[in-house]
């Protein structure tokens, strides 16, 4: 095991900068997931790691050793893909055994190792068969075989679950967590799916553009996004947002919003008066059916049930927003209704999309 | 099933029965004619089978002409250049398919371009390369110039093959341990033998079936290879339809043989690609 150190990556294509020098460390047995919509550059920065991309500049260490120069054989590192890249020709015991028999390990150890990830990966009456001859699922259990039977530097997923259906997406994703917590290896994860992002990370990577926009915790980005983007992809139903003009007045504010309408904030934010700002608040923050001064009155324009709760569409004026909540009272619910915006939820962010 | 249903499979067996008795009838007929005695040849007028037959042709051509030096010439000139093209198409196929160089396009272009030229006009100025360096009337002279005019279209069938194998599988190898050239090896090589196989057959029947240039740089019958051969059976005044048929059907053996072998492997090579997995 051991811990990866990315300073001021850069990646261009031709004339077409990818990636923007990108700063991460990833410590000992850290597991990290890249997250970002598809080309932001987290699969390139990925694959700059495992070397199967060139650097165009910065320094990748892995274990405080520099290995832009190295070949990806010369990594130690392991990795899971998309298509889970297992060898046709080969039966499930020959894919994992692969490389272990380039490393000219001797056969009772192969032998031994390879058994021993069979079972925690529970693929030991599926030894002898070829990959077309698995599901889906296995065939990921095999990929994931194959990278930990060697005991690399670190384990590198790129987007290991995305072909899997929804329900096998869930048992996986779990087994790949249970897997980390026995393992306890170096993990770099790369998916678009924000919910695998959450339950995975011990800590998240949001990129878009080429940049990273926030490093932390899952519940820090949930919590407290750093700018506009990372509010909006974290979070399903994503956050509500509201475009308008901060107005202050003493010791507290008005919001106005574009298209006329004014929300009372209770104090005050770190916004000058009469500034362009966006105004953010989640959807099982909105309070539906508030009574007191401060409601809204919103429409009601569609009412999705989940099942585990329900997803309210309204309309505030011209601007549409959502509100979640577990209360089945508003599943019939359609007209007019109050809604509140509580303060202490709310996150503004200034006319260049960061949060104040 | 109903009759009209019955009908139609009978009609459909039918016409496929047509076509292949028509492809092979030709060689039905080489067949028949190889084991007509000469003296019912030209008596008998035309029949399916002859009132009589003999092998009496199939044993002048082995052993009173030089067929055999023709036969064995020819599966050294086949031979060899099926090997050596396969060998040189599947790295050039490889490189074409995976890597990005300077002057990709150009080499593809120029391949392109040879494939454009009738061959007639190329063997003045071949046979004036050739016959300074000594290698007109000599096998590895054809061989040279089988390769030549066989590594293009056998770079793209190669490539085409290697398309259709994803990237992942040698990255994987690559990180599993393998160098670029091990991954080819071991991983690339091994899924693309529908195509090896299907590259060899098309440039082992190519070579073996060649007169052209075979006739041009040849000239002894120690050098030359059986379709020139078969010249020899055509003196001034006469064929000897007879012997040539024989030569002809001994010709096929190798051939038949070849595609038996590998024909596991074309039926695979030539709907590669049609579905996914």
């Amino acid at each position: 095991m051991a811990s990866i150190d990315i300073s001021n990556i850069r990646k261009s294509y031709g004339i077409h900068p990818v990636l923007h020098g990108i700063d991460l460390e990833i410590k000992d047995g850290e597991f990290v997931v890249l997250v970002g919509p598809s080309g932001c550059g987290k699969s390139t920065l990925l694959r700059m790691i495992a070397g199967l991309e060139a650097v165009t500049d910065g320094e990748i260490r892995i274990a405080g050793k520099r290995v832009n120069d190295l070949a990806p054989k010369d990594r130690d590192i392991a990795m899971v893909f998309q298509s889970y890249a297992l060898y046709p020709h080969m039966s499930v015991a020959k894919n994992m055994s692969y490389s272990l028999r380039l490393r000219k390990t001797a056969k009772e150890k192969i032998a031994s190792v390879v058994a021993s990830a069979a079972g925690k990966l529970g693929l030991d009456p599926l030894m002898e068969r070829r990959p077309k001859a698995l599901s889906g699922g296995q065939r990921q259990r095999v990929a994931m075989g194959r990278a930990i039977v060697r005991e690399p530097k670190a384990f590198l997923f790129d987007e290991p679950l995305s072909n899997l259906d929804a329900r096998l997406r869930e048992q996986m994703r779990a087994e790949i967590k249970k897997l980390h917590q026995d393992l306890g290896a170096t993990s770099i994860y790369v998916t678009h799916d924000q919910i695998e992002a959450m339950t995975l990370a011990d800590r998240i990577v949001a990129m878009h553009g080429g940049i990273i926009q926030q490093v932390g915790s899952p519940l820090e980005l949930y919590d407290n996004p750093a700018n506009l983007f990372v509010a909006g992809f974290i979070g399903s139903p994503g956050m509500n947002f509201f475009e308008g003009r901060y107005m202050a007045s003493g010791e507290t504010a008005n919001f106005a919003l574009t298209g006329g309408m004014a929300l009372p904030l209770g104090g005050t934010a770190n916004l000058a008066d009469g500034s362009r700002a966006t105004l953010g608040i989640r959807p099982e923050h909105v309070a539906l059916g508030a009574e007191g001064l401060d409601v809204l009155k919103a429409t009601v324009d569609l009412v999705e049930p989940t099942g585990f709760g329900i997803i309210v569409h309204l309309k505030l004026g011209p601007v549409a927003f959502k509100a979640f909540t577990l209360d089945r009272r508003f599943l019939g619910m359609h007209g007019e209704v109050n809604v509140r915006l509580p303060v202490g939820n709310l996150h503004f962010f200034d006319e260049a999309g960061r949060k104040v | 099933m109903t009759g009209k249903r019955i009908l139609s499979v009978v009609a459909h067996r039918l016409a496929i029965l047509a076509y292949v008795a028509f492809a092979l009838f030709p060689l039905y007929w080489l067949l028949k004619v190889s084991v007509t005695p000469n003296k019912l040849l030209y008596s008998e007028g035309i029949r399916m089978w002859p009132s009589q037959t003999s092998f009496e042709h199939f044993e002048f051509v082995l052993k009173h002409s030089d067929f055999p030096v023709f036969f064995k010439n020819s599966l050294i000139v086949s031979g060899s250049t099926a090997i050596i093209v396969t060998v040189l198409a599947s790295l050039a196929g490889y490189a074409m398919s995976r890597f990005n160089f300077r002057g990709k396009y150009w080499i593809v272009t120029l391949m392109l371009l040879t494939q454009m030229f009738p061959l007639v006009m190329l063997v003045a100025p071949i046979f004036k390369i050739l016959s300074p360096l000594g290698l007109t009337n000599s096998l590895t002279g054809l061989v040279i110039v089988y390769t030549a005019f066989n590594v293009p279209f056998a770079t793209f069938l190669m490539q085409s093959f290697f398309d259709g194998i994803p990237k992942d599988l040698e990255e994987a190898a690559m990180i599993d341990g393998a160098t670029q050239f091990v991954a080819f090896r071991q991983i690339i090589l091994p899924l693309t033998l529908p195509g090896i196989a299907a590259t060899l057959g098309f440039v082992f029947t190519a070579a073996w079936s060649e007169l052209l240039f075979s006739l041009m740089l040849i000239s002894g019958n120690d050098a030359a290879t059986f379709p020139v051969g078969l010249l020899s059976f055509v003196s001034k005044f006469s064929v000897d339809f007879g012997q040539m048929m024989a030569a002809g059907v001994l010709a096929l053996i190798p051939a038949c043989l070849f595609f038996l072998l590998i024909q596991r492997y074309l039926v695979q090579g030539l709907t590669a690609g049609a579905v996914k997995g």
